[in-house]
């Protein structure tokens, strides 16, 4: 039995200890917003953050999760970086198939809650553990930049 | 306005008036798909696409195709809001038929793919739009007992001359009622407001929160988890394996054999995982063994020495390669690998067996030929076999691919529950749905002024065509040899034959299908010969494709936008393609440069696009720069290789992708055009990898012939 925590609720979890996050987010509490991609921590897909950090949750035994903060992408909008990616992802419309996107997103909102203002070798260096098969990786560079603007103008 | 007759309506357009109030337009878009069986004149009205006009005034389109990024749910709502004179503001999508009210099946055959939805929905669904205005204004005008001719209508109103308008919404329910017309005029395209213009997508706001449904989200009460154990190399069969120990594994409800392999299911997916690796299967592996990448290389290059069956023939080539106006020589040989879609949404599929038929859910591209497979396969009608499409995670033509769905078909009647099949990333891989690998051998001759007297190209590759069960036309497979047959360069003396191989690993749809291989072919030799004749690539093009007025015309535009006239920034270099495909026309530029230790970065794509009338241009853009990208990652890295019978690659590790650190700009133009529209999902991709190997040829004087570009040749030592 394990407890986690995500977003702002606390869960009680029966699985057996290797089974990865990804797994229990999706196939214990049904929440189905993060997704899988490769199972190896190679694409991103299935980022989430533990206690604020960007993690593959595939690649994470529910063990190491356990008393810790999980944040996922159907709260992600809660925080002041999440929803200032979110509003230039719509604004740019950055998603093709969207499969990725979650992933994407996660990682971007990481990134800006801790470098508000990202250089291109910062978005480089972030975001490059996300595969996008449908290949918006301009549009994500580009939202990723209006977003850390409109946080700088006290969003 | 011009009055357009109709088709015969009864066979394409049905209105009615819904019980809640407002009005339903059903409609018929024939042929949907490459597979599609176009409805025959006599079949029974079998409509695949519905407008439903509500008294609160919203405008919903019923998309019955499979979006998968290139925006059809989009795309389609805007034909149908544009002849409507509809509110953009109130107009909505469905899926269909995702609502449990669309239980009875409303599919006839359906299928996303070949870059034809809009192609195949442009008219019917204008004209379906347009109907429903005339009627709207038929019933405001007999409200306000005036003749129609007084009224016109502004984005969700009938208005009169004098002035008083009502809204859609509230006169919906009366138009249901007023006749059909049998004659409807269609907007002049200079009227246009809706199409033509970048409205944004309305499937975004899904796709940023993690509400979007795929087919990895479905989940079906009293549902399980099932991933199998499949044959390592083609045709293994499976001899011994430790079921006792699997299903004493937690969470395991059931080890069943399938056709598909062994399965191990339980309550969700790592379980079911873990049991399958803990199954231990032993294969009776079989004579298929003895396949390599080598040994498939060497069958193709002793075919493509010889002659194949010719499908495509000007004048005579084999005379004029060595007549007297033959003054120069070139042959080599090309060739591409197989490659897997990767589509970042794993292949998963849900399916439900029940006394009454087969309930399917997922991201698939051909519900219509579900249907009829499984059917067939299961002893059922076509109606018993109900599909729900969800989002796709990435189509790119392997989701025409039914291997998913049959086996959770199969392994939900064996464990008598719904299941839901999930392919590890490595399955996916080695799943065997690949483009062709293969090898072309060209003879090319050259007159005195440089300009090609003949060329003869020998392609050699499995057939598609066969694989999905499409007949070969005069003995050729169109997709082995499209993007050759269609070569537009001014060349007297033509020839293009096609040699078919088999090796037992099987081929599929990828993104551009023949074109993927065919362009890139074509595009390098045309380098060639220009090199050869000490011509400027470009120009030796434009020269060629003087009778090609829709390839040159984006060939001059991108070259233009590009700037190929001026010399690149120190150290880069460019080179150029072009390439119809689906009805669309493109052209690129590549600008590389190359490192000392032969690393390949492409620094900037410049895409000319002529694809007819554009419904959105953004999504056009956003559709040529994604091809592009795949394309990328193709050229540089894609290679799916056989070692003792086996596919080496499984993950993103040893089959890479580009990703955001690799990434080119990418500039778009469109080609204004009053053509009907071409395909835009897949026209931006055969242009990549030949634009980007001919810059190379720039930055280092060596001719790459194939792919994935190898680096090491680029060293410089
Ligand atoms: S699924 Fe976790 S990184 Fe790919
Ligand atoms: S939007 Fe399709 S994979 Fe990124």
């Amino acid at each position: 039995m394990y407890t986690l925590h995500v977003n702002g609720k606390t869960h009680s979890v029966e699985v057996t200890p290797d089974t990865p996050l990804l797994w229990v987010l999706r196939d214990t509490l049904n929440m189905t917003g993060t997704k899988f991609g490769c199972g190896e921590a190679l694409c991103g897909a299935c980022t989430v953050h533990l206690d604020g950090v960007p993690v593959r949750s595939c690649s994470i035994p529910v063990s190491a999760a356990a008393g810790k903060h999980v944040t996922t992408i159907e709260a992600v909008g809660a925080t002041a970086a999440g929803r200032a990616v979110q509003k230039a992802w719509l604004a740019l419309d950055v998603p093709q198939c969207g499969y990725c996107q979650s992933g994407q997103i996660m990682s971007a909102a990481a990134l800006l809650a801790r470098k508000p203002a990202p250089t291109d070798a910062d978005i480089d260096a972030a975001m490059a553990g996300n595969i996008c098969r449908c290949g918006t990786y301009n549009q994500i560079r580009a939202a990723i930049k209006d977003a850390a603007a409109d946080l700088g103008h006290g969003g | 306005m011009q009055a357009r007759a109709l088709r015969s309506r009864r066979d394409f357009l049905k209105v009615s008036a819904l019980a809640t109030g407002g009005m339903l337009v059903a409609v018929t878009i024939p042929g949907i798909g490459r597979r599609a069986i176009a409805a025959s004149t006599d079949a029974p009205f079998a409509p695949n696409a519905f407008i439903r006009l509500t008294p609160d005034g919203t405008v919903t389109v019923v998309v019955g195709y499979s979006e998968m990024g290139q925006g059809v749910l989009t795309a389609v709502p805007m034909l149908v809001a544009e002849e409507l004179d509809a509110d953009w503001s109130r107009v909505r999508f469905e899926q269909a038929p995702s609502d449990p009210v669309y239980k009875n099946p409303l599919f006839g055959i359906q299928a996303t793919g070949g870059s034809t939805t809009v192609r195949a929905s442009w008219q019917p669904m204008r004209e379906a739009g347009a109907t429903a205005r005339a009627m709207l204004i038929a019933a405001a005008a007999r409200r306000w007992g005036v003749s129609p001719q007084e009224c016109h209508t502004v984005a969700g109103r009938v208005v009169h001359a004098d002035g008083r308008s009502l809204a859609y919404g509230e006169l919906a329910t009366d138009a249901a009622h007023e006749p059909v017309p049998t004659q409807v005029a269609l907007k002049d395209p200079r009227q246009f407001r809706i199409l033509g213009q970048s409205l944004d997508r309305l499937d975004t706001p899904l796709k940023i929160d993690g509400s979007g449904r795929f087919g990895i989200d479905v989940r079906v009460p009293g549902g399980y988890t099932a991933v199998l154990a499949r044959p390592p190399v083609p045709g293994a069969k499976p001899r011994h394996w430790n079921a006792a120990h699997a299903k004493s594994l937690p969470g395991v409800k059931a080890i069943v054999e399938v056709p598909g392999g062994i399965a191990a299911v339980a309550d969700g997916y790592w379980n079911a995982k873990k049991a399958r690796d803990a199954l231990d299967v032993q294969w009776d592996l079989g004579a298929n063994t003895a396949y390599s990448s080598d040994g498939i290389r060497r069958t193709f290059l002793a075919l493509a020495q010889g002659s194949g069956t010719v499908a495509r023939q000007d004048g005579d080539a084999a005379a004029a390669l060595h007549g007297p106006t033959a003054t120069k020589h070139l042959d080599a040989v090309y060739e591409v690998p197989y490659l897997a879609h990767a589509c970042m949404e794993p292949m998963n599929a849900t399916a439900s067996v029940t006394a009454d038929g087969i309930d399917v859910w997922g991201s698939v591209q051909a519900p219509g030929a579900i249907q009829q497979a499984l059917a067939a396969a299961f002893h059922l009608k076509p109606d018993q076999i109900r599909v729900t499409t969800t989002l796709l995670g990435g189509g790119f033509g392997r989701r025409f691919g039914l291997d998913y769905v049959f086996d959770a078909a199969f392994v939900s009647k064996a464990v008598g529950a719904p299941v839901h099949v999930m392919y590890p990333r490595e399955d996916d891989m080695h799943a065997q749905f690949y483009r062709p690998a293969a090898l072309l051998r060209f003879d090319a001759a050259l007159g005195r002024d440089g300009m090609p007297v003949a060329l003869r190209m020998n392609t050699v590759c499995a057939s598609i065509a066969k694989a999905a069960h499409m007949p070969l036309h005069d003995g050729i497979d169109s997709f082995a040899v499209e993007g050759l047959t269609a070569c537009p360069y001014r060349i007297p003396n033509l020839r293009i034959e096609w040699s078919e191989s088999e090796p037992p690993y099987s081929v599929w749809f990828w993104r551009s299908v023949g074109h993927s291989q065919n362009i890139f072919f074509v595009e390098g030799i045309v380098d060639e010969l220009a090199v050869a004749a000490g011509k400027d690539p470009y120009e030796y093009r434009r020269d060629l494709l003087g009778g090609a007025p829709r390839y040159r015309g984006v060939l001059e535009l991108a070259a233009e936008k590009a700037g190929w006239s001026k010399p690149p920034a120190p150290g880069r270099h460019r080179g150029i393609a072009v390439g119809e495909s689906f009805g669309s026309y493109v052209a690129e530029v590549a600008e590389v440069s190359v490192g000392p230790d032969g690393a390949v970065k492409v620094h900037r794509v410049v895409c000319a696009v002529d694809c007819g009338r554009v419904v959105n241009p953004r999504i056009v853009e956003r559709q040529m720069e994604s091809a592009i990208v795949y394309g990328l990652s193709a050229a540089l890295y894609g290679r799916i290789t056989i070692e003792h019978g086996r596919v080496q690659q499984s993950n993103f590790n040893d089959y890479p992708v580009v990703r955001i650190d690799e990434m080119p700009q990418v500039e778009v133009v469109i080609l204004p055009s009053t053509e009907n529209p071409g395909g835009v999902g897949e026209p931006g991709l055969p242009p990549l990898a030949p634009a980007v190997v001919n810059a190379i040829y720039a930055a280092t004087g060596k001719r790459l012939r194939s792919l994935p570009i190898d680096t090491g040749a680029l060293r410089r030592a």
